[in-house]
């Protein structure tokens, strides 16, 4: 039986990428960064995921006005890195689990999350960055990735709780697939910030801390923040964090935390990171 | 009856909702053709006549002339799409969100280093619309 055994949640800013890319993660700027990342990059090497499930956004790069999926999961072989405008990231391609994704996807349609099921996408930033801050810079990634994609840019995006279900409904759909596969789920996008208008900055410590902390221990609660909270306190753009709810649901009640951390900024946002574990004691 | 819409109160702040969107649509279309090499050349050499084959408003033409990225926010632009128009000029999403602000990118920069802009700090609102007025 396929199991999820862990969970990851990372921001994804655009020019964390960059950073790796140009070959500039030494630099002053975004040491501090890198080092929080460390100890994932030692981590995954034990953990060894056959398969991630891989929560993120597409930012104007695979959807654009005309077809904005609320949710949509690839059941694709390969999917190519976007040109997001300036050339799509040196990156490998990253190959799909055709068989998971599509009984994931029979699954929780037949739960009652109505999932988009697209075959052919390119992944943008929003899949790759976290990709790269977790397995390095190899020259295939080592494991299958099945996207699920999220919109969290036209409002209104899907609720806390409607993330945290699914993510429930994907635990249960990759816990009734026959073959024995270690199976993660990870999170991405936030934490705080915005990109738009004379508010444009915009970070909140104590909110993204908040939110650390409840993700962890009070995540039920937590589903049921509603998106003014977010966007008030984290930002337009901090709405991103509902995707770590769809992570958190498909994990126990009970987890052990690996890894924390925190960092301002990257460009123009806050970065949050963090590695959970699934307690044995819970089946 | 109407939605209720408590966003549309954000100090600062355009959400891009489906009525945006629905406002913003050719607007954000041509953003996406500026993926395509090809159409960057031919926005380049003449940003009008390459505007004008888009059935958008001229406010919306305008904007995207002067770069003023409130303006297009305001007649339903998105951040990620109004970023092939920024990333085609060779621009970083720092220097368009400095902009957005009335700051200069140096001072923008400065404020990030030092935490990012606090809630409830004093915003540079002059001139500015959300859209929803």
């Amino acid at each position: 039986m396929a199991k999820i055994n862990a969970g990851v949640a990372t921001s994804h800013v655009p020019a964390i990428g960059a950073a790796i890319d140009l070959k500039k993660t030494g630099e002053e700027y975004w040491q501090p960064l890198f080092k929080g990342y460390e100890y994932v990059k030692e981590w995954v090497k034990d953990a060894k995921p056959d398969v991630v499930v891989l929560i993120y956004n597409d930012h104007a790069s695979a959807f654009d006005a005309n077809l904005v999926p609320t949710f949509a999961i690839a059941t694709g072989a390969e999917f190519k890195p976007a040109d997001e405008g300036w050339g799509p990231r040196p990156v490998p391609n990253v190959m799909g689990h055709p068989q998971l994704a599509s009984h994931i996807a029979q699954s929780v349609i037949q739960d009652d999350f109505d999932l988009t099921v697209v075959n052919t996408l390119d992944v943008d930033h929003g899949l790759t960055v976290p990709l790269s801050l977790v397995f390095g810079e190899p020259e295939n990634w080592p494991c299958k990735v099945i996207p699920i994609a999220v919109n969290v840019v036209l409002y209104p995006v899907p609720s806390g709780n409607r993330c945290y279900q699914l993510g429930k409904a994907i635990r249960k759909a990759v816990e009734s697939y026959d073959e024995d596969l270690n199976v993660q789920i990870w999170g991405t996008g936030g934490m705080s910030h915005q990109l738009q208008g004379p508010r444009a900055g915009l970070i909140n410590k104590d909110f993204d801390n908040a939110f650390l902390d409840r993700i962890i221990d009070d995540a039920e609660g937590l589903a049921s923040m509603p998106h003014i909270n977010y966007v008030e306190q984290a930002g337009s753009e901090g709405i991103e964090l509902v995707m770590w709810l769809v992570m958190r649901g498909a994990l126990h009640n009970q987890v052990e935390v690996k890894k924390r951390f925190y960092h301002v900024p990257a460009s123009n946002t806050a970065v949050g990171h963090l590695v959970l574990e699934n307690k044995t004691s819970e089946e | 009856m109407s939605l209720d819409k408590p966003y549309k109160n954000i100090p600062g702040t355009t959400i891009f909702d489906a009525e945006m969107a629905s406002k913003g649509f050719h607007l954000n279309q041509f953003c996406m053709s500026l993926m395509k090499a090809e159409n960057r050349e031919k926005f380049k050499a003449d940003e009008k006549a390459y505007l004008d084959e888009w059935p958008m408003t001229e406010e919306q033409k305008q904007a995207v002339l002067a770069r003023d990225y409130n303006a297009m926010m305001a007649t339903g632009g998105n951040i990620y799409f109004l970023a092939k128009i920024f990333s085609s000029d060779g621009l970083s999403f720092q220097f368009a969100a400095a902009t957005m602000t009335g700051m200069s990118q140096p001072e923008y920069a400065e404020m990030m280093l030092n935490g990012g802009r606090k809630l409830g700090s004093p915003l540079n609102l002059e001139g500015f619309k959300n859209g929803k007025d």
